[in-house]
């Protein structure tokens, strides 16, 4: 049966109150889930309290600051700070969103953040995203065709046919998408979920694939792309503005067109 | 422990076809029910009188007994195809999910048959 209580060992519990910013006019109060995989410890809450007017507006700005400054054993992934890599995805006031795209100030109150929902956790903020990679990889994210290329110069495209493939090439894999789905949460052995759907699409979409036939025969499973009962929690969650919900539909108006 | 790559365990055991048959018969089902639904309750408000007689002499006519099975059939086959995704979605494990999927079908098959039945019973029989 599909699991809806975490696991004894999984369960969340109250961690350390690291206080700070004691006589600050703009303190912010902040909940980071923390695990450390070699304690035998269960998950905690650690509570940080940040002067905002000593600190960047983004949450990423919070995380980092409190890595240097109170607690270097606070664990996260992030690189590029301005939402083009998509490592700092996480899970933040109950929604999935890039860490240094998110203001502290859309958040009311103390501010909740955790790790991507239902993913493993490898430390901290940081989740094991092996499964979510493999999945991309499932759908043969590369150029498929028979033709060779000319000689001379690359596969030629209409300005119209490079336009579709614009916004699913936007995607920068943070799975803020797949771990918002409720369907990717039960099944997401057997379900691609929306980023690699999306993927798929693109590649579907792609005035120069020739292997759509081959793509959609892929996809043509009860699991791998019908577990989506379009709960768009994915479009709602994407913070580049995508819009995996579409893309899915998309791909099943083509599985029943090419039947009728 | 298994030692197959990430990928391999993605990939399993390749696709089940049919799925979009699956998909479209839900939407086919679902699409029918809002004539076929939108009929039934404002026939039966119409109805007014709910007397076994009064009921019966309507079951009676040949479009209304007609209508009514295919409501009824409809209904069972839409609720065949939404309990198998739902048990899909949430039960895992082939050995049990395959026995309730098994049960369901012979459920839905009963509810089918039996709902048939009634229906032409009260239509062709007299009281």
């Amino acid at each position: 049966m599909a699991q809806f209580r975490l696991p004894a060992n999984s369960r969340v519990r109250r961690g350390k109150d690291f206080g700070g910013a004691e006589g600050a006019t703009a303190a912010r109060r902040f909940q980071v889930y923390r695990y450390e995989p070699g304690s035998g410890e269960n998950p905690s809450v650690d509570t940080y309290s940040i002067d905002m007017d000593d600190c960047g507006p983004m949450v990423l700005d919070v995380l980092m600051k409190i890595k240097d400054e109170v607690d270097p054993t606070l664990t996260f992934r992030r690189s590029c700070r301005e939402g083009i890599c998509g490592s700092c995805s996480m899970n933040i006031d109950g929604t999935n969103a890039l860490a240094c795209l998110k203001p502290v100030e859309e958040v009311k109150g103390v501010v909740r953040i955790y790790p991507l929902p239902s993913m493993p956790v490898v430390k901290d903020l940081v989740t094991d995203l092996t499964n979510f990679y493999a999945q991309y990889a499932s759908i043969k994210p590369w150029l498929e065709a028979r033709t060779p290329p000319p000689p001379d110069r690359e596969r030629l495209q209409s300005k119209e046919d490079q336009e579709k493939i614009n916004e699913p090439s936007a995607c920068i894999l943070c799975a803020c998408c797949s771990t918002s789905c409720p369907s990717y949460w039960w099944n997401p052995e057997r379900y691609l979920g929306p980023a690699a759907l999306l993927q798929a699409w693109r590649w579907i979409v792609d005035s120069r694939d020739e292997s759509t036939g081959e793509r959609l025969d892929a996809l043509e499973d009860p699991f791998r792309l019908y577990r989506c009962h379009t709960i768009l929690n994915c479009t709602a969650a994407c913070p580049k503005d995508l819009n995996p919900g579409r893309a899915i539909a998309e791909i099943k108006k083509l599985m029943a067109e090419r039947q009728h | 422990m298994s030692l197959i790559t990430p990928l391999n365990r993605v990939l399993g055991l390749g696709t089940g076809a049919g799925a979009t048959k699956h998909w479209w018969a839900q939407r086919l089902t679902a699409v029918a029910l809002v004539p076929l639904g939108l009929w039934f309750a404002a026939s039966l408000a119409e109805l007014g009188d709910y007397s076994f007689a009064a009921v019966s002499a309507w079951m009676q006519g040949p479009i209304t007994g007609s209508l009514l099975v295919a409501t009824t059939l409809v209904i069972v086959y839409h609720s065949w195809l939404g309990v198998q995704v739902v048990v899909e979605d949430y039960i895992h494990g082939t050995a049990f999910k395959v026995s309730v999927l098994v049960l369901s079908t012979f459920a839905h098959a009963l509810g089918a048959i039996a709902g048939v039945f009634a229906i032409l019973k009260v239509a062709f029989g007299a009281p």
